[in-house]
């Protein structure tokens, strides 16, 4: 058992320092299952080089999909390795064999927690989860049921189950896709709402917005010129001088 | 011409402004001038066809047309006479040989002619007469024809009178002719003399000015005009006086004022939703119509654009006006501002009043003279200029003395160049007078006084926005100072909104810079200082928030969310600036309810701060929030007395520039205040977002920390209040969802051309392509209509010769025919009479 830093520095380096100078990689399942079962930081790195064992080395890890489900949790907006996770996760969901429901209850868990993520995370995962109804239109209820119920009074999606098949992703649509239209950053705004169209056939390349970073999409912003500049039109009283400010509720001018 | 011989083209349709030529075909006529073209050429050409020997015609210019046929004429008898004269002295015999013409002599009748020359000389200048040209050069024939013509039997009886008769005719009847003219003539001055006289007499009479001195008047018109003349004409090349509008009622300015607003809602609304005005008004198919609808628009815009400026700073000063009795001197219209200001400036300053104003007095005075003139002529722009000219000059004037009078203000301020002097400029001044010193540099230096003044102004945007950070970054900042600051401010983001814009993009720049590198090389940053907190607010001041895309908003968007997301939360100042940013991202998106996670999740993670440490449960803190740590106890207060003792108060944002570590309680109270503000952010944040879809997924884990872990019951009861206000709003919202449905795909329409149209030059051409290909085609239909022409016009020649030829041998055949009829009867006769003889030699 490895301290969590030097497990991380480890697994970082694992699959292509370690594993393709090993003669018997294979060596490395025990490990790579533990700490694959860790959770957190340690898992998402772990998963590439199990990736590597499963593709290469015929590994059969049972319920791997479970897992990686239940490894997506808030944070993985947040953490350091997104891309790399991101990029994997791809890779594992690529398959056009997985069933339906699995595919649906990762696109709504992935689209429930990014209702907490940042925006440079978000232009990442809306076109990752567009891909994915891309590869299976069988999931494609999810934004599109024409013949449903009317009006639920409950999500039908289960967030809580940890097991994919009994989240009843399927009978639930992208409602948090569609808050997100109303996102203040106009391209995730945009990038949303591609959703209420049906998707074209080509699949987005997500490689680019995976390392995409804060301050990259601040520049780039700021690079943004524009002709005309609209103005404020209602006429300043003081700093807090706006009508209904709500600084002038909690904040005193000394 | 006969009706049977033309032939009528009938058109089936009438085409507008089409010239056609060949309606009416004169066939017969046509062939037979061909055929007459072609016996005269191609015939005989056939004709002579292999015969070497060619007729010649010598003589002089027979075939020459450029020579007129006199000329010609008077060559080739010089010619002869040259060739007789070479040949005069051998052969020729008799030499004096007089040369006739029509049985006269040559000579005789040039001794004539110059008589008559003479004397139609001094008759009439230039002029011939009919019969006196033809005398001169017709030859005598035409003289004779003539009178042949005329009929008149007696004299053609006496036609055989001599040449020398008819001259003398000739110059009776010319002169008779001269002689009546003159008389003519003569009559017809006496006629206008008497007339005049009759109408001097009459005119006595009818008007009503003494000949005598209409007379007069006549001959003084010209160099002394008439004043009133004068003044008309003056009045003519004078500027007319505008009409201006009238004044407005109230009812009126209010009417109009509300339809500025609702005009100006509706295009932030279309912002809003990011409607995106080209893209909607450039269709995939450009046809005329919409290219033309698209450009009017956009004219209009542009012009809207400008007028809504213009307006909006009247509308500043009427406002202004109204509202600020303190500023109104300064704050009126532009042109009566300037001479107020001096009039009320000298006053309040009257114990100080040096000569310089006493001088700028003055001059404004003989200048209000001057600008009454001119206002009756209604040239404000003049008026204007001369007023600053006129400053300008104060100016220079009172710079000496400012040193002296540096207690007060002066009238007139240069801007300043940089941003060192225009702090110096401010320095030691209170609140009212700097922002008096910021009017005054406003007036002073309007952009449409001069032409450099805008830039200048622009600058003074940066320098004032830069003075404010600075103000905001001291140990105490002057946030009271701050916000008087904003309306100049406001003001100048109004007149030059692209600069203010790039300088507040400038100052974000910076600052997202800096927290990037201080990112890079720690891995975490600290929040910014106060003055960006203020540049946050300020923006949600000058620009509109709920844009879908705005150059200054949406990169202020993306640096608060980094701000709220990037920055470590270590102290009680970053929860408190943190929270101010909550407020600013709840401004912003007031209007708009665009959706920020990273609002939600810092409203989360501040209530979980505010905790005992626990593992949290039902719920998930993210960055920069860490379920277990150090920090995870920031805002927990555990003091009763303090939690008792609290009331509900307003943070001084100076608290934020510097630590005030005054106490424990106070300390607690601050936390207290700071979770009462996380409350009402959360309320307003459920206010805000219910029209969201997943309001509930959203807002799910703050619902369960309040009410699974907030321990409400230890809270004041301020508190209380401020925490089921927030819960109420969060509960009562019912749960909806209705299964997403795509938008219908749109139907592709069917591509309809509509029909494409040029400009047509000439009918009958064919449009389009390069001017070079153009002229290609032209050329080839030119060469393909020649050379069917041509080939027709051989196919013709070839069936005339043919047709010519078939004549000769007819021609030759009958004849041929003709001669062994003659032989055969001319035999058959000579065996008849041989028979004949024969028979009588028989009966013999």
């Amino acid at each position: 058992q490895l301290p969590p830093g030097l497990y991380k520095k480890v697994l970082v380096i694992l699959h292509d320092s370690i594993l393709p100078y090993m003669n018997e990689p294979t060596l490395m399942i025990d490990f790579l299952t533990v700490a694959y079962g860790i959770g957190g930081a340690i898992s998402l790195l772990a998963l590439n080089g199990l990736f590597i064992l499963i593709h290469q080395h015929n590994l059969e890890y049972p319920d791997f999909y479970k897992k990686l489900y239940s490894l997506l949790d808030p944070s993985i907006y947040h953490v350091k390795y997104r891309a790399r996770f991101f990029h994997l996760a791809d890779l594992f969901l690529s398959s056009s064999h997985l069933p339906a429901y699995l595919v649906a209850a990762f696109i709504k868990r992935l689209s429930r927690l990014a209702l907490t993520a940042p925006p440079e995370a978000l232009l990442m995962v809306i076109p990752f989860i567009c891909n994915l109804f891309r590869r299976h239109p069988a999931c494609k209820v999810l934004v599109h049921r024409p013949n449903g119920p009317g009006d639920l009074s409950e999500d039908p999606y289960i967030m809580e189950q940890e097991e994919p098949s009994e989240s009843r992703a399927l009978e639930s649509s992208l409602w948090e896709l569609q808050s997100l239209q109303n996102h203040y950053h106009p391209d995730v705004a945009q990038a949303a709402a591609v959703l209420n169209q049906s998707l074209s056939e080509i699949e987005d390349d997500i490689s680019g917005l995976l390392e995409l970073s804060a301050s990259e999409l601040f520049d780039k912003e700021v690079k943004k010129t524009s002709a005309n500049v609209p103005l404020e039109f209602e006429q300043v009283r003081g700093l807090f001088g706006k009508k209904n400010d709500i600084f002038a509720d909690h904040f005193a001018l000394d | 011409s006969n009706p049977f011989e033309v032939k009528v083209n009938r058109q089936k349709f009438n085409i507008l402004g089409r010239k056609t030529k060949n309606d009416v075909g004169l066939p017969g006529v046509s062939r037979s001038k061909a055929i007459k073209k072609r016996t005269q050429t191609l015939l005989k050409e056939y004709k002579e066809k292999e015969k070497t020997n060619v007729f010649k015609d010598k003589r002089f210019g027979e075939y020459n047309t450029k020579i007129s046929p006199e000329e010609k004429m008077i060559k080739r008898f010089t010619l002869e006479r040259q060739q007789n004269y070479g040949k005069k002295n051998i052969y020729n015999l008799n030499e004096d040989e007089e040369l006739t013409h029509y049985g006269q002599s040559l000579a005789e009748i040039e001794k004539l002619n110059d008589i008559i020359d003479s004397d139609s000389d001094t008759e009439e200048r230039g002029t011939l007469s009919a019969e006196l040209t033809a005398a001169h050069f017709g030859g005598g024939g035409g003289l004779l024809r003539k009178k042949a013509s005329s009929g008149q039997e007696d004299e053609e009886e006496e036609k055989p009178k001599s040449r020398k008769e008819l001259i003398e005719e000739l110059i009776a009847k010319s002169k008779q002719e001269k002689h009546e003219r003159q008389s003519r003539r003569e009559s017809a001055l006496e006629l206008t003399e008497k007339l005049d006289n009759d109408w001097k007499e009459i005119q006595t009479l009818i008007a009503r000015k003494p000949p005598k001195s209409e007379r007069k008047d006549k001959e003084v018109e010209k160099p002394k005009p008439d004043e009133y003349d004068m003044i008309v004409r003056e009045l003519g090349f004078e500027m007319k006086a505008k009409p201006s509008e009238r004044m407005k009622t109230e009812e009126e300015l209010a009417k109009e004022e509300q339809a500025r607003l609702q005009k100006l809602e509706a295009d932030r609304l279309r912002r809003m939703r990011g409607i995106d005005e080209e893209s909607k008004k450039k269709p995939s198919h450009v046809s005329a119509d919409d290219l033309a609808d698209g450009v009017l628009t956009g004219f209009l815009y542009g012009q809207d654009g400008k007028m809504n400026i213009e307006n909006e700073e009247e509308e500043e000063d009427n406002e202004e006006e109204e509202d600020d009795n303190k500023e109104e001197e300064e704050k009126e219209g532009e042109e009566e501002g300037k001479e107020d200001n001096e009039n009320e400036d000298s006053e309040e300053e009257s114990a100080a009043e040096d000569e310089e104003d006493v001088a700028a007095d003055n001059h404004s005075d003989l200048e209000s003279d001057l600008e009454s003139e001119e206002e009756a002529a209604g040239n404000k722009e003049q008026k204007k200029q001369k007023t600053n000219e006129n400053e300008s000059q104060n100016m220079e004037e009172l710079d000496p003395k400012m040193e002296a009078a540096k207690s007060e203000l002066p009238y007139t301020f240069a801007v300043p160049e940089s941003y060192e002097k225009f702090k110096s400029l401010l320095a030691g001044r209170t609140v009212e007078q700097q922002l008096v010193i910021l009017e005054r540099i406003q007036k002073c230096n309007h952009p449409s006084l001069a032409v450099g003044n805008k830039t200048k102004l622009e600058k003074l945007f940066g320098f004032l926005l830069e003075y404010i950070g600075e103000l905001a970054t001291l140990d105490l900042p002057e946030l009271k100072t701050i916000d008087k600051l904003i309306l100049p401010l406001y003001n100048l983001c109004q007149m030059f909104p692209e600069a203010a814009s790039s300088s507040v993009k400038f100052v974000l720049r910076d600052t997202a810079h800096e927290m990037e590198e201080v990112i890079e090389v720690k891995g975490r940053a600290a929040f910014p200082g106060l003055d960006t907190l203020i540049y946050l607010k300020i923006i949600s001041l000058l620009f509109p928030t709920s844009d879908f895309w705005h150059p200054v908003v949406t990169p202020a968007f993306i640096y608060m969310s980094q701000l709220l997301t990037k920055c470590r939360i270590t102290t009680l100042q970053d929860v408190i600036k943190g929270l101010f940013i909550c407020c600013l991202f709840l401004e912003y998106a007031s209007l708009s309810k665009r959706f920020v996670p990273e609002l939600i999740n810092f409203l989360l993670g501040v209530l979980h701060i505010s905790l005992p440490k626990q593992q949290a449960q039902g719920y998930t803190v993210v960055h920069p929030f860490t379920p277990v740590g150090k920090n995870s106890e920031l805002l927990l207060v555990s003091d009763k007395k303090d939690l008792e003792s609290w009331q509900k108060q307003n943070l001084p944002l100076s608290i934020v520039a510097r630590l005030k570590e005054t106490g424990r309680t106070e300390m607690n109270h601050i936390r207290l205040s700071c979770l009462a503000l996380c409350f009402d952010l959360i309320k307003r944040c459920a206010v805000l977002y219910e029209s969201l879809p997943s309001f509930h997924e959203i807002m799910h884990p703050v619902k369960i920390l309040l009410t699974q872990h907030v321990p409400v019951n230890e809270y004041p009861e301020q508190m209380q209040e401020w925490y089921h206000s927030a819960l109420k709003e969060l509960e009562n919202k019912e749960k909806h969802y209705t299964p997403l449905i795509c938008e219908k795909e749109k139907p592709v329409p069917l591509k309809q051309y509509t029909p494409k149209i040029v400009k047509v030059l000439e009918f009958g051409r064919k449009q389009g392509g390069s001017k070079k290909e153009q002229e290609r085609r032209r050329l080839i239909h030119k060469h393909k209509r020649e050379f069917k022409g041509a080939v027709r016009e051989i196919r013709k020649d070839n069936q005339f010769l043919a047709r010519m030829q078939l004549s000769e041998i007819m021609e030759r055949d009958s004849a041929r025919k003709r001669k062994v009829k003659e032989l055969l009867g001319s035999l058959a006769t000579q065996e008849g009479e041989w028979k004949a003889m024969k028979r009588k030699k028989g009966k013999n």
